[in-house]
């Protein structure tokens, strides 16, 4: 897909699943869904080359990408079922009972797209810097990639992934941080600043990339492609792409509030005629 | 088969044939990686990392992140061995291997060595005993404890070809060799010597103290049957009970724990099959410390004559 009102339309459709997911079960998480919109559109509907059938787990000649943050698997289950890897109509069954779409990421239940469990933070920038170094071996050019929080980064194991990356000089990589300032407890500033950011992940010895807005699908786009380029000179590369957690909802637009909360009839009704136009049909 | 007839070629540690054992799986699979959080030599890898640099990963000192890293090169299709001490295997990356790798049916070889008190003078902090719990406790996960040498060796080179997550339990000191030319296969129990009165099913290097308890329990008069129950999971359910419907009596042996080790596994078996009076030798609830290995068994409980009591105590209750 590259035409770009076709990405747009999907987006739209992409939010609306979220919300509907979310509704149906009464529970998961919508806000950091939604703010991860436009990144999982781009990169599903335009910068990966990835194959939805078969789905091969080893993903040779194909880009792979790992969810770090999964509890915004809504998000995932919905741009993975609008890109084929399974029928859009099994998103009906999020977090319910024998669902292969679990509240939080996992193979054990053989959904095609996943290719490893995540929910527990900070294990997935280690689980991409693997693949990439089996890429490496076996010689194939395709990209890795992977999304993280920002308050994820509050767990050691990601400056663990972040040091040995650039050590290893994985330089088939492109980590993304979803930069949105919020996490459980309230904004990272409050609960555990993260300090500098850029300055951190320079200092590991990444190549560093801003995204003022990732919440806008074009600019995600160009993004992703100019972090290709930079890949192959011996550094790993991270886009810091800030987003707005809830974006596209208003009530749940920029706050922490709906990091894990479902909204009642009255809001998802509204949340509904927010999300529109909806030209593809919804699950 | 006759226990008297076992007899030691000699000392060498587990976690040499370890080290051969990688070598050799290298050799044979160009999918086998080696990955070590600073502790190459401790682990006997730098065979493998001169033979296939290329295919060695040095992360430091970041045992969660070498699991996590072990579980994405899985992911893509290679086979994954990573080394560090037991301690730093298990306890400290148990979420990391129970969400990236068992979870997730990752081919990751967990490979762990200086596990117990015969790690000697490091003391308590790096001494572990509840590994092997830990480890049994995870679905999916196979957990292998080998004896000597000769074993390990074996076990390293046939986990390589079983796919799925495995935790391979190795030890620091040099320790009698005596299964040279003996088979191997995940799972499979191994019979070591024949008797009548009790079974003892030992691990790791207890195998070798109950060897030795036995031939002197034989010379006694009483008759032992010795198992080597080298794979703890999945439990080769079917010679543990064919053995005690002969013998009616158990003694189970081993480096760990008395809580979530062997010795839990096969009584839980029991208890649902076929009861029997039962006595456990291993550590009793408490932590290690500084000694010497051999000193340290004497201290705990868990040498050749604590083998012998436990034999004893365990006839007078049949």
């Amino acid at each position: 897909m590259s035409d770009i009102s076709q990405l747009k339309e999907l987006a739209t459709q992409v939010r609306r699943d979220i919300i509907r997911m979310v509704f149906n079960c009464q529970s998961g998480h919508p806000g950091g869904s939604l703010g991860c919109t436009e990144f999982f559109v781009a990169l599903y509907g335009n910068v990966m080359k990835h194959k939805p059938k078969p789905f091969k787990m080893e993903g040779k000649g194909q880009d792979m990408f790992f969810l770090s943050n999964g509890h915004i698997s809504p998000v995932w289950y919905s741009v993975l079922a609008r890109t084929g890897y399974f029928e859009p109509k099994e998103l009906a069954t999020f977090r319910k009972i024998n669902t292969r779409l679990q509240g939080h990421p996992a193979t054990h239940e053989g959904l095609p797209g996943i290719r490893i469990a995540s929910g527990s933070l900070g294990q997935g920038i280690s689980v991409a810097i693997g693949a990439a170094l089996a890429k490496r071996l076996d010689g194939d050019k395709r990209w890795i990639f992977a999304l993280t929080g920002d308050g994820e980064l509050d767990e050691g194991q990601c400056w663990e992934a972040i040091m040995s990356a650039a050590h290893l000089k994985v330089d088939n990589l492109i980590v993304t941080v979803d930069w949105n300032g919020q996490q459980i407890d309230g904004p990272t500033s409050q609960v555990m600043d993260l300090g500098n950011l850029p300055a951190k992940w320079k200092a590991f010895g990444w190549d560093v990339l801003i995204l003022e807005n990732g919440n806008d699908l074009e600019a995600v786009i160009a993004m992703l492609r100019k972090a290709k380029r930079r890949t192959g000179k011996g550094k790993p590369v991270v886009i810091l792409m800030k987003t707005q957690m809830g974006y596209g909802v208003d009530f749940m637009q920029g706050t922490h509030k709906w990091h894990g909360k479902a909204p009642n009839q009255e809001q998802y009704e509204q949340a509904m005629t927010q999300l529109q136009p909806a030209h593809l049909a919804d699950f | 088969m006759n226990i008297n007839d076992i007899k030691s070629t000699g000392t060498k540690a587990t976690r040499d044939g370890f080290g051969q054992g990688l070598l050799e799986a290298g050799r044979k699979n160009p999918n086998v990686v080696g990955l070590t959080a600073d502790l190459l030599e401790s682990l006997q890898m730098q065979h493998f990392l001169k033979e296939f640099p290329e295919r060695f990963f040095q992360v430091g000192i970041a045992e969660a992140n070498m699991i996590g890293i072990a579980a994405g090169l899985a992911t893509a299709g290679k086979i994954p061995f990573t080394g560090t001490f037991a301690n730093f295997s298990t306890g400290r990356v148990y979420d990391q291997i129970r969400q990236s790798v068992a979870y997730s049916h990752k081919n990751v070889k967990i490979c762990a060595s200086h596990a117990g008190l015969t790690l000697g003078e490091d003391g308590a902090t790096h001494q572990i005993l509840e590994d092997m719990g830990m480890m049994r406790m995870l679905p999916g996960m196979t957990v292998i404890n080998p004896c000597d040498y000769h074993q390990t060796m074996a076990a390293t080179m046939a986990i390589a070809e079983h796919h799925g997550p495995v935790y391979l339990r190795f030890g620091r000191p040099a320790w009698p060799m005596f299964t040279e030319g003996m088979p191997f296969k995940i799972g499979k129990a191994l019979l070591l010597g024949k008797g009548t009165d009790v079974t003892i099913f030992a691990t790791g290097h207890l195998v070798w103290t109950s060897v030795e308890a036995a031939q002197e329990l034989s010379a006694q008069g009483i008759s032992c049957e010795v198992i080597n129950i080298h794979t703890i999971k999945p439990l080769d359910e079917k010679a543990v009970l064919d053995s005690v419907k002969k013998t009616r009596a158990v003694v189970v042996a081993e480096e760990h724990q008395r809580f979530g080790g062997l010795g839990d596994a096969i009584a839980n078996l029991l208890v649902h099959n076929d009861p029997v009076p039962m006595e456990y030798v291993g550590v009793k609830d408490s932590f290690g410390e500084s000694g010497k290995p051999n000193e340290l068994l004497d201290k705990y409980g868990l040498s050749k004559k604590d083998v012998i009591w436990a034999v004893k105590d365990v006839m007078d209750r049949k």
